[in-house]
């Protein structure tokens, strides 16, 4: 392709302005006010106004009520958010990069109608699809019965109101952006090296593990990227499949927000997790390897 | 046996890829369920009822108008503003590209909680507590559909050869000319996508909506309070609809892509 002349001047700079200006203001900005909000004065309220008294103590407050751990089953809403969060995206790698391998490599030419099979059922609303769990995993429903009949749970055993139902509805809800990225990296994958891998005597498997994943990475890193921040972040699925036992961090922060308007705590809240889930993210980016994601 | 073996990893893809409609063979029935209790959510009977009076849920109907509204009005401002930034981006040559870049970025990869409680925070802040409301919905959703559409419209921007601007300019064709008539019908696949992209995320967008809607109920604000009270069937009408809806623009635009290629073969 013939490489594209940039054109110079003043142009480019109008063209940019109105969407820089609109994330600066409505993104940007709200991160100030955001951490601004988590050191004001615990004392102030809607009617009074908040003092900005520089009151660090609200984040030992808020960790305090709901970062630390009461015991080894109840981990509290911030460790719990992040435990679920984790154990979901292992589960959509799992289930991702099946589906995903067999979209790039096994469809042949279904491979697009296989692509927007996958993207479709997420059209409907996220809401109304987690609603349906809810009925799927009833007690008295036909898995809950099944489950109950092989003795894989007690007779009075369910799903509902248990981790397993809140862990199973965000791995469900955020399968394709597990999904997309990994078969974005399979696709690209030059199906002669894997030929090659296996005309030098290794077995599918080894040239599985010596191939094709070091080459999905990319994806690999991507997808679970792209899965564990919204799942973490996600309080639907806790709300709706969990009981208050299975409460999640996000759940808290819009409670405190918008109900208990206890706003420097709620801050204080949003901006520890916005930092935990940064550091875990670069952590996560330098051990893989793959820093030119970002 | 050995069919089996050799087609293993399709016939799991195929059985995960049912698994994900199992929700939606759920959603199509209950639209056709006929309650015998608000509070029990089961499969109880067979009724038209629900989808021949859909609105016959107390609050739906204007909750789904309210969706509606705000889904295309921050659809039109995110495309906008997205598609000139799009342009501006892979045709023209501006200092700060990198921290451009990363600004589009972020609000794609923040968790909708800490963006959406930061905009709180900001509104409050400025006073503008006790007027939360449709705008801020608005700003808010046209805030986070603007890095996709920017993304959408400069990929399919960067992916296009400019041998067809050049020969329409060589052709005596002026910039305003070539633009209309070449770059604009060449680019806009990519700006409808973006714009149906933008309206699906707005439309369904949950966790930022509740953190700034003040007493704005949208429908996934109605959905969330109709779950603590008892869920109307209808509410499994609308889910239908956004299906059907979004599988027949799907599968269409898929169709009519595969008829121009082979126009073009």
């Amino acid at each position: 392709m013939a490489e594209m002349v940039r054109r110079r001047g003043r142009t480019g700079y109008l063209l940019l302005l109105p969407a820089a200006l609109w994330l600066f203001v409505f993104f940007v900005v709200p991160f100030y006010s955001l951490v601004a909000t988590s050191l004001f004065d615990p004392g102030g309220s809607d009617a009074k106004g908040y003092d900005m008294t520089y009151h660090v103590a609200n984040y030992w407050t808020a960790l305090k009520h709901y970062g630390k751990p009461e015991s080894w089953t109840n981990l509290g809403p911030l460790l719990r958010s992040l435990w679920y969060g984790a154990i979901a995206t292992g589960l959509c790698l799992v289930l991702g990069y099946v589906l995903a391998y067999a979209i790039a490599f096994k469809a042949g030419r279904w491979k697009n109608l296989m692509l927007v099979l996958v993207i479709a059922p997420f059209f409907t609303s996220f809401l109304i699809r987690t609603l349906s769990w809810k009925l799927i995993l009833a007690d008295d429903g036909f898995v809950v019965n099944t489950l109950q009949a092989v003795h894989l749970l007690g007779s009075d055993g369910r799903l509902l109101a248990t981790p397993v139902a809140v862990v199973a509805g965000l791995t469900y809800n955020f399968l394709p952006f597990m999904v997309l990225p990994l078969f974005a990296s399979i696709d690209k994958i030059d199906h002669r090296l894997i030929e090659a891998a296996s005309d030098l005597y290794a077995n599918p498997i080894r040239a599985f593990f010596k191939v094709t994943w070091p080459l999905s990475l990319p994806g690999v890193v991507s997808g679970t990227l792209l899965t564990f921040i919204p799942a973490v972040g996600d309080y639907i699925n806790a709300s709706l499949l969990g009981s208050p036992n299975q409460r999640m961090i996000g759940s808290v922060i819009q409670q405190q927000f918008t109900e208990a308007h206890n706003y420097p705590v709620a801050g204080a809240l949003s901006v520890v997790m916005m930092t935990l889930i940064v550091a875990m993210v670069l952590f996560y980016v330098r051990r893989a390897g793959t820093e030119e994601l970002l | 046996m050995r069919y089996l073996r050799k087609h293993l990893v399709l016939i799991l893809g195929l059985l995960i890829l049912v698994y994900t409609f199992v929700p939606i063979f759920v959603v199509v029935l209950m639209s056709f369920n006929d309650p015998a209790s608000k509070l029990i959510y089961r499969f109880d009977g067979f009724t038209l009822a629900n989808w021949r009076h859909p609105c016959g849920a107390e609050d739906m109907c204007s909750s789904v108008v309210t969706s509606v509204e705000i889904g295309l009005l921050s659809t039109l401002g995110a495309t906008i503003l997205g598609t000139l930034a799009a342009f501006a981006l892979v045709r023209h040559d501006f200092h700060g590209r990198s921290s451009m870049n990363l600004l589009i970025f972020l609000p794609m990869a923040a968790p909708e909680i800490v963006m959406g409680s930061s905009l709180l925070a900001l509104f409050v802040g400025a006073g503008f507590a006790g007027q939360l409301g449709f705008w801020t919905i608005l700003i808010a959703h046209i805030m986070f559909c603007l890095s996709f559409v920017v993304v959408t419209v400069r990929s399919r921007l960067a992916g296009m050869d400019d041998t067809l601007e050049q020969a329409a300019m060589d052709l005596y064709a002026t910039p305003r000319q070539t633009f209309w008539r070449v770059t604009f019908p060449l680019v806009f696949p990519g700006i409808l996508g973006a714009a149906l992209l933008s309206f699906s995320l707005s439309f369904d967008d949950f966790i930022v909506t509740n953190l700034n809607a003040g007493q704005t109920t949208t429908f996934p604000l109605y959905v969330w309070g109709a779950a603590q009270r008892g869920v109307p069937m209808q509410v499994n009408v609308v889910g239908s609809v956004m299906f059907l809806v979004s599988v027949v623009i799907v599968v269409g635009g898929e169709l009519n892509s595969r008829r121009r290629m082979r126009a073009l073969a």
